[in-house]
């Protein structure tokens, strides 16, 4: 097995958490692991991406090539489009759809989903709104996990293990609104996919 | 033992620690933050009582290395590329006192400036002092050198420099450890005058220094990380220094054809290169940063073999290395690849809401109204986004502690009004001497200090100022009724923009200091339950 993905996303929205929780159910499966990201200036409120490359056998570039990624898993519509270079013709484009609005120009949204929508295999999630109904509104992120697990050849258990590792120690209330969050973005990709 | 996931910085820190580590010093700055972090986090650190706090500035932390090392421990020094600049009055005389205990200047170079002013490449400081360096391709020689080159500094009682890029330091990988060995016993120096640099023992050590090159070059040709791998398509040899390797190897996944030279110990193995170059009809260079290798093949090589990399064009003589423009040096036709959407815009890093420098840039801005802009002389730090729309408040950034002495350059040609702005963090990095400057001449300047409380851009490390800016500004002999104190609010912004106004039309120098903590760093502080 082999997944090269592209984490998108804005700073502050969360993707370390995504690819630390991808790494962890990499790493508890056996399989080796790269994950480059975004540190510094960029994180605040400019655009990060993170790749992050799982696979049977080593790895040698921390960085996915051109064309090469399986998945963009995108907390933010126009966040995955920048990274449409990096996804194979056979990659999977799995989007929230609420936009993160911190600069005056931002293209209308009508305009960036309909790009999302140009790909024909794709996940396209509210996970703002899903997060929210769920009384987890920081748990966007864990939602848009949720569905891109649908896509990655790990046992959902380890997943779980990965963000209860995660949010330990921040209390079981807190990794049971987490999981929550994960296992709805799961089941509801899983209708798309 | 069990695989740790690590970030190449924390492979280095767990490796200096597993290596027998007595002393960590170093100022923050991206990429390189994260070993100090990781040390000073760590249990093992901590059951050891390994001295581990932020020094003020890159210079106190390689000096205090030094004397750690004197002292007969294992030290470690950590900087970002810009910082060894800083740092590098002691460190080319480091290279002639050399090392007692084992001594390491860690060095994370930052190509493609993803968050630096620069792109300079440290390999050239090491060539420069003439001390060995080592460069590693992943998370694993990261941690595997650390033990080397302590094992190297000590056999030939030099400094050694571990030199990194952005990408190794931020990406994690599966890291095994190696036994973990104890700390050095405190030994004097055996030579007494070791650390001597009088001219006449100056000279003598230079001497050596200059002698001892040969058996350098010959740890770099029996170094376990510069391998030869010999191929059977001789139509080109290919040299691969550190991260590069990777990219290379990406692009061949069944194995290179052709013989490759994997370059990870400096000084440049000249007869591998020479040896491979004999059988081979080109030579590839690929290396991350500047063309410090394909640089030196000149006089080394027959003139008619044709060299390519970052000088002849065969590669950008900027930026990072991936593994599509590798690929493209390698001759190899790109990979089909999807257009960039029209409808992508820049997002720029910003302020963030809330952020204190924003009521201090709009009351400032207010104040310098009546002169227009480019009044402001800035320096290095999240403020530094103060450049950016709306705020277009500041005019240069350059280097640590610029923004003061810029202003009083300015101020001594007559320009008025001259202000600073510099954050609390950068100010004890190097503003004092810049102020104290200021104050011995009376610049008719207005240094701004904004305090934030910490260390903000590099991820909330403590300010060696924090708590007596005021006592330091007054000790260097700015007038207390003009050191003012003011609260970066909304509700307070006019009282803020007549306090700044009052300070332009003070002829002297005045320090306004605009105080309130970085909204990140309540949370921070509280995770990481105090680095020290």
């Amino acid at each position: 097995m082999k997944k090269d993905i592209i984490l998108a996303g804005v700073g502050g929205q969360g993707i370390l958490s995504i690819a630390a929780i991808i790494g962890y159910a990499a790493v508890e499966s056996g399989m080796h692991l790269k994950q480059a990201e975004v540190h510094g200036m960029s994180q605040r409120g400019g655009d990060v991406q993170s790749h992050l490359r799982i696979s049977d056998d080593p790895i040698h570039s921390d960085l996915v090539a051109l064309g090469g990624a399986d998945m963009i898993l995108s907390v933010e519509p126009m966040e995955g489009l920048r990274y449409n270079p990096y996804l194979s013709e056979a990659g999977w484009f799995i989007t929230n759809t609420t936009p993160f609005v911190n600069i005056p120009n931002y293209p209308d949204i009508e305009a960036v989903l309909s790009e999302v929508k140009a790909h024909e295999r794709r996940v396209m999630l509210d996970a703002d709104s899903i997060a929210k109904e769920l009384g987890n509104a920081r748990g966007m992120n864990m939602v848009m996990l949720g569905a891109a697990s649908q896509f990655i050849d790990l046992p959902q258990q380890k997943f779980e293990d990965g963000v209860r590792f995660l949010f330990g120690r921040k209390g079981d209330k807190i990794v049971n609104l987490n999981l929550d969050a994960f296992r709805k973005g799961r089941a509801l990709a899983a209708e798309v996919g | 033992m069990k695989k740790l996931l690590l970030l190449g910085d924390e492979a280095i820190a767990q490796g200096a620690l597993d290596a027998g580590l007595s002393g960590f010093y170093g100022y923050p700055g991206t990429p390189s933050t994260e070993i100090g972090e990781y040390i000073q986090d760590s249990e093992q650190a901590k059951k050891r009582a390994i001295p581990r706090t932020w020094s003020a500035n890159e210079k106190t932390a390689m000096e205090s290395a030094m004397g750690m090392s004197y002292a007969g421990k294992r030290a470690i020094v950590t900087m970002k590329h810009v910082g060894l600049n800083v740092a590098a009055d002691p460190y080319m005389n480091a290279a002639l006192t050399g090392a007692n205990g084992g001594l390491i200047v860690a060095v994370a170079d930052d190509p493609s400036m993803h968050s630096s002013q620069n792109e300079q490449d440290s390999r050239y400081y090491a060539r420069f002092s003439l001390m060995p360096a080592l460069e590693p391709c992943d998370q694993q020689e990261a941690y595997d050198m650390v033990a080397h080159a302590f094992d190297l500094s000590e056999r030939y009682h030099l400094p050694v420099m571990m030199r990194v890029t952005t990408r190794l330091c931020h990406s994690r990988a599966g890291v095994t450890r190696t036994a973990e060995r104890a700390e050095n016993e405190m030994c004097k120096p055996s030579d007494p005058n070791q650390f001597m640099l009088l001219p006449a023992f100056a000279r003598k050590k230079y001497i050596k220094l200059l002698e001892i090159q040969a058996d350098l070059e010959r740890e770099s040709e029996k170094s376990p990380f510069n391998s030869f791998t010999d191929g059977n398509d001789k139509s080109r040899g290919i040299i691969a220094c550190g991260l590069a390797y990777n990219y290379l190897m990406e692009n061949y996944p069944d194995g290179c054809p052709h013989p490759v030279l994997k370059i990870g110990q400096y000084p440049v193995p000249r007869k591998a290169i020479a040896a491979m170059a004999d059988s081979c009809d080109e030579l590839l260079v690929l290396e991350e940063g500047m063309p410090l290798v394909e640089d030196s093949l000149r006089g080394l090589l027959n003139r008619s073999l044709k060299v390519r990399g970052r000088l002849d064009g065969t590669l950008f003589q900027y930026g990072e290395l991936n593994p599509a423009i590798v690929r493209q040096a390698l001759g190899m036709p790109k990979l089909p690849s999807r257009e960039l959407p029209e409808v992508v815009t820049g997002r720029p890093p910003a302020l963030c809401v809330g952020c204190p420098h924003i009521d201090s840039y709009q009351a400032l801005n207010e104040a310098l109204e009546p002169w227009g802009k480019g009044h402001v002389f800035s320096d290095i730090g999240c403020y530094t986004l103060g450049f950016m729309p709306p705020y277009h408040a500041i005019s240069s950034c350059v280097d640590m502690g610029a923004s003061i002495t810029m202003a009083i350059g300015a101020a001594d040609a007559g320009f008025y009004p001259a202000v600073a702005t510099i954050g609390d963090s950068t100010f004890g990095h190097s503003g004092l001497t810049g102020l104290l400057d200021a104050v011995e001449k009376n610049a008719n300047v207005v240094v701004i200090i904004l305090d934030n409380d910490t260390t903000a851009m590099t991820g909330m490390q403590d300010s060696v100022v924090t708590g007596r800016i005021e006592q330091i500004c007054m000790g260097l002999g700015v007038p207390e009724e003009h050191i003012r104190v003011i609260n970066p609010l909304k509700r307070q912004h006019d009282e803020n923009v007549k306090v700044f106004r009052e300070e332009i039309e003070y002829e002297g120098v005045s320090v306004v200091i605009p105080r309130r903590p970085c909204i990140h760093l309540h949370g921070k502080k509280k995770t990481s339950g105090g680095a020290k």
